[in-house]
Formats: structure tokens, sequence, C-alpha cells
């Protein structure tokens, strides 16, 4: 055990040692999240809504045409029904729907008192309360305009924000779970390969295989440091992502940290099954990058819907780890379901990680000849 | 058993190029066993296959008494290897190489300390200690490799062009320690390019295309082949290659 902890510590003198891979460890995440913070700063201005009105009268049409004029909406659709909205919200492009009940102008005109419902596209938490606000201002500033100044019953609309849950969670919210599956990725498959490479290269892994450290004990002492930073590194955007981007924790936490283990599992799995082929450290990054980072980014639903993807490569993002990943870590954090629903997912991580980690420890076995 | 290396017609082929060919020879307890041939003559091949790193195609071979075959983690306890690669860690200091040797060989912190202290005092590494692997010149990371590769004390330690790209009295400082490992008990098996090394060793084998077609000592070989220097031994067997 001693000898299998030397190696260990020798692991984390190469971490620390490499200023870059530290850098990009934790630089990453942390440019990520703020890059998506930017984009969704972006996102707020000219926000697509649709409008339901069942009034049709003169302050409802006022108060739509407010709103459009405001330069934070843009009208993309009327409805006609309720049972539009969910469809509409389905499609993503809308994220609010203003909702004027019947009467609304008559209501606001004889009683004072009227209301009106925004809906919003939950599965954005930050733009849906950034835009319910923006709206409630802007209603409530029109309510303003129309009360005499020291009027004795003034008149008053209540807005009634809800937010509305967006079944397939397309958008931003996939964004901090995509970055999570890409960082992790990154850091356990492709730094294991890579590291492994380096000792095959600079010829110090002869030297590994005829000290008595068994090629079990070699592969977990190059395995346990990353899994160890892979997991603080999910930890950290998990941690952004709440405090920063407002994503919700409906779900255990604790299930949550170990479908992240789960994952990390399987990357170090990939990078050992890369780096029982790769014997060049370079060969070893291109086969990451190529292999698993690129399929990640563009087949897991993280940067491209799947449903809008051609056929042939919705297949293909079926063996695609991270998009499992992606719909558990949605499915806990926002949906805040378990194990009860996660399961499938869960399994094909499972059978992936045995699977790799079968095969490369079957392909590991010549090289010790 | 006293023969610390035994090899019965050990042959590897890669595909159908025959790396080293029926290769027999026998090392004995506390020898410096010098292992000469051209580039690409086998001898890292072979070496290999003693350390347990290549599995032979045919041909039997036991080191300190054990199979290479069946015995493998056996054979590494006893056997230390300098890789003709360089074996240290460059983005490690001095002595966390030490430490990180010392500690996969199984040392307790006592010892490894000792160790330690022992190697960086004897190298005179003081004032480089905590400084890393990289910015020491090369000769001294040689020695240094040296030491790390008798770390843990083995019988057998095989050194593969321990020596390569430094000049002659970076050299010299490199065998007045492998004398005194040689003294000490410890087996030498060593190979080399350098003509004048080949004279510090107590018998000499010279490869040619995988075979075995010299061995002898040093004064030996030269009655032989009637020449005065391993130079003119070297070149004869050599030139007899070429112009075949
Ligand atoms: N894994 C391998 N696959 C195929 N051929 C190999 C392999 N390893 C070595 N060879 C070939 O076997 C021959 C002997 O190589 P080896 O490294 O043993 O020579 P060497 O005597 O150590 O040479 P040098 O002095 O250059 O180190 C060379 O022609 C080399 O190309
Ligand atoms: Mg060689």
């Amino acid at each position: 055990m001693n000898r299998f902890f030397a190696f260990v510590r020798k692991e984390f003198y190469h971490i620390q040692r490499d200023r870059r891979t530290v850098l990009i460890l934790f630089g990453m995440p942390l440019v990520m999240v703020i890059l998506f913070g930017f984009a969704l700063t972006n996102e707020i201005k000219n926000a697509q809504i649709a409008v339901l009105d069942f009034d049709h009268g003169q302050h409802s049409q006022r108060i739509i045409d407010r709103l459009l004029s405001s330069g934070y909406f843009r009208l993309r659709q009327s409805l006609t029904s309720y049972r539009d909205i969910e469809a509409t919200f389905r499609q993503g492009h809308v994220k609010l729907v203003v909702v004027f009940p019947p009467n609304f102008t008559n209501d606001y005109a004889h009683d004072g008192l009227a209301q009106v419902q925004l809906l919003a596209d939950a599965s954005e938490q930050n733009t849906a309360i950034s835009l319910t606000n923006y709206a409630t201002s802007i209603i409530q500033s029109y309510n303003n305009e129309q009360n005499p100044p020291n009027a004795a019953s003034p008149l008053q609309i209540s807005v009634e924000p809800r937010m509305v849950f967006n079944p397939d969670l397309k958008g931003a919210f996939v964004f901090v779970p995509g970055v999570m599956a890409m960082v992790l990725l990154l850091v356990s498959a492709l730094m294991t390969s890579v590291t492994i490479a380096r000792e095959k290269e600079t010829g110090t892994m002869e030297v590994l295989l005829v000290s008595p450290l068994s090629q079990l004990q070699i592969l977990f002492g190059k395995v346990l440091p990353y899994l160890l930073l892979s997991f603080l590194n999910g930890c950290i955007i998990i941690a952004l992502g709440i405090f920063l981007l407002g994503i919700p924790l409906n779900g255990s936490l604790l299930l949550l940290l170990a479908e992240t283990l789960l994952f990390i599992f399987l990357s170090l799995s990939l990078g050992l099954l890369i780096s029982t082929i790769a014997e060049t450290q370079l060969v070893a990054m291109f086969a990451s990058l190529l292999l698993m980072l690129m399929p990640t980014i563009f087949l897991s639903g993280f940067i491209f819907p799947i449903e809008s993807m051609p056929r042939a490569l919705q297949f293909i993002s079926q063996i695609i780890p991270a998009r499992y990943f992606i719909d558990i870590v949605k499915g806990i954090m926002i949906k805040g379901v378990g194990l009860g629903y996660l399961w499938k997912e869960t399994l094909v991580l499972v059978s992936m990680s045995a699977l790799l980690m079968g095969i490369s420890l079957h392909n590991l076995k010549p090289r010790l000849e | 058993m006293d023969k610390a290396v035994i090899t019965n017609k050990l042959t590897k082929k890669f595909g159908d190029f025959v790396a080293t060919n029926e290769i027999t020879f026998d090392v004995a307890q506390g020898e410096i066993f010098g292992f000469l041939g051209a580039n690409g003559a086998g001898k890292t091949t072979a070496i290999r296959m003693l350390c347990g790193l290549l599995k032979p195609t045919s041909g039997d071979a036991r080191i300190a008494g054990f199979d290479v075959y069946r015995q493998t983690e056996q054979i590494k306890q006893v056997i230390g290897y300098m890789s003709q690669k360089f074996s240290l860690y460059e983005d490690l200091t001095v002595r966390e190489n030490i430490r990180f040797y010392g500690g996969i060989y199984g040392l307790n912190r006592a010892d490894l300390k000792a160790k330690s202290d022992q190697i960086i005092e004897q190298l005179n590494l003081g004032s480089v200690a905590d400084k890393l692997v990289a910015s020491l010149p090369l000769g001294w990371k040689q020695r240094l490799a040296f030491s790390v590769a008798l770390v843990h004390n083995p019988r057998i330690v095989f050194l593969d062009e321990p020596t390569g790209g430094v000049d002659p009295i970076t050299r010299r400082q490199f065998w007045d320690m492998i004398y005194e490992a040689a003294d000490r008990g410890t087996t030498i098996f060593v190979t080399t390019h350098y003509m004048d090394e080949a004279e510090y060793c107590n018998r000499v084998s010279i490869m040619v295309d995988g075979r075995i077609k010299a061995l002898d000592t040093p004064s030996g070989l030269k009655r032989s082949f009637g020449t005065d220097s391993m130079d003119g031994v070297f070149q004869i067997l050599a030139r007899g290659t070429s112009t075949k």
C-alpha cells in the first residue's frame, strides 16, 4: 500500500508542476460558466414571447403594445387557447406567455382590479425570472399611468407570474450539465491518457514495469489523482451553477454526486482504453479530442438539440455517454426526480463503464510481456 | 545458483525480423559484463527480455535462478534497471525522484530518508537536492539514475547505454560508481558504444545482427583477434559482416 501511495504522490507532483494543466483544470469551468452568464444577458434582449388574449379589449391591447415597444420583447405568436401554451414552450423559442383573462378590460375599468398571468419557461430559470420581472414592471408602470395622482381607491393590476415546466428542458439549462460533462471527460480521459502516454514516451514506463508495482497499481495510481480532481471540479461546477446561475437543485445532492462519480469513472475507463493504444502524448491527445470531446460537444445535445439532428447522427448520439449524463443531471437538478426515473440512464452508464474498463484491462495484459 | 544470468538460445522475433538470434551466455555473480554491439544489434531487445518487459519468442533465460517466463515477479525484486531512455522524472526534484523509486520498491520512511541523504551526499548533490532534475547536467542525471536503480540494493543491475552523450571525464566518474557497486557484490550488466569502457569490463560479449559473435575477457578478445585494442576487435567483427 505504501508503494501505491508513493506512486500517487508522484502523480500529484506532476500535476502540481504542470501549471498549464492546473490552469485548464480549474480555469475552464469558470470561464465557461462566465461566458454562459454573458450569453444569458444577451438572450434577454428581444426575448420572444407569445400572447394569449381572451379579452381583446383596449387595456389588454395597450399593455401588449407597451411590452413590445419596450425593446425587451418580440411577439412570436398570438395564441388562442391554453392548450397551445405547452406546445409553444416545447418548440423552445418562446420564453414567456402573457395571458389576459376574458373581461380583463371590463374588470379593470369597472372593479379597478384585474389580473394578468405571466407564464415563463422554467427550464431557464434565470431568464424566466428576469423576463417576468421586466414584464411585471412594464405592466405596473402602465397601471400607474392610469391612476390619477392621489386617487382614493387606485386601480390595480395583479400580475401572477408562473413558471411553466418545460418537459424537454431545451436551452440554457443544458449548458451547465454539458460543461460539466465536457470538463469531466477532458480532465479524466484526456489527462489520464496523456500522462500514461508520457511515461511510455519518456521511457519511465519501462522502469515502472520493471519495478515490483503491479500493472493494476500503476493504472489505479494514475487514475486516482484525476478521479479526485475531476470530482472536485464537478463539485465546483455544480456550485457555480447553483449559486451563480441560479439553477435549482430540486433533487438529491447525494444522488447527483454519485452520478457524477459514475460519469468520472466512465471517462477514466475511456482514458485508460486510449492509453492502451496510444504510444505518444500527441496520439493520446488527438484520440481523446477526436473520439471523445468532439462527439460530446456536437452529439450530446449540449450545443445542438438531439431532436433536430439528422437521423443518422441521432442514432450515433445514443453511444455518447455525455448524453445520458446530461439527462441525469437535468433530471436531478431541475425535475427533482430520483433513481426511480433515472435508472435507465444510470444503467447505460454503468454498463458502458464496465465494458470500457473490461476492454482496457484486457488490452493491457500483453503489455506486461 | 551462483550465476546471475543464464541464457540458452534466447530469441526474439518481431514478425519475420529476428532481433536477437539464439543468444547463449552466462554472467557470474558480481561480474561486470559488457554487452557490446552496433546500433540495432539487438542489445536493448535482449535486456528487455531479461528484465521481463518482453516475452522471448523462444529459448530460455534465468535471472538469479528465476525463470523469465514464469517468475517475473521474483525477478523484479532482485534487479535494477536503467533504461536506454532517460529513467528519472524531469519535473520532480532530485530528492523526490529518490523517494519515489525507493517508495515503489517498498522502502519504509526511515530507510527512504537515510537512502536519500546517502545518495545526495555521495553524488555531491546537496546544493541541488531540491531542484528539478531537468535543471541538472546530463552527467549528473546519469549518475543519479544509476544510484536510483540501486536504491533497493538489487543483486543484478541492467544498464542500457548509461553513459551516452557525455564527456570522457564524466564517463570515468560513472565507471567509478560501477566499480563501487561491483565491489559490494552487485552484478553489472552494461551495454555501451564506447570501446574504452569495454576495457573496464570483466568480460565482454559482442553482438552483430542479433547474434553473439565473440565473448571473452578484453585481453582474451584482443589476443584471439590479434589486435591491441577493443576498438580493433570491434572493427574486425563489424567489418566482417558489412563485407559479407
Ligand atoms: N518492438 C519492436 N518491433 C519491431 N522491431 C523492433 C522492435 N524493437 C526493436 N526492434 C528492432 O530490433 C532491432 C534491434 O533493436 P535494439 O533496440 O535491440 O538494438 P540495440 O542494439 O539496442 O541498438 P541501439 O544501440 O541503437 O540501442 C532494431 O533493428 C530494431 O529496429
Ligand atoms: Mg539499445
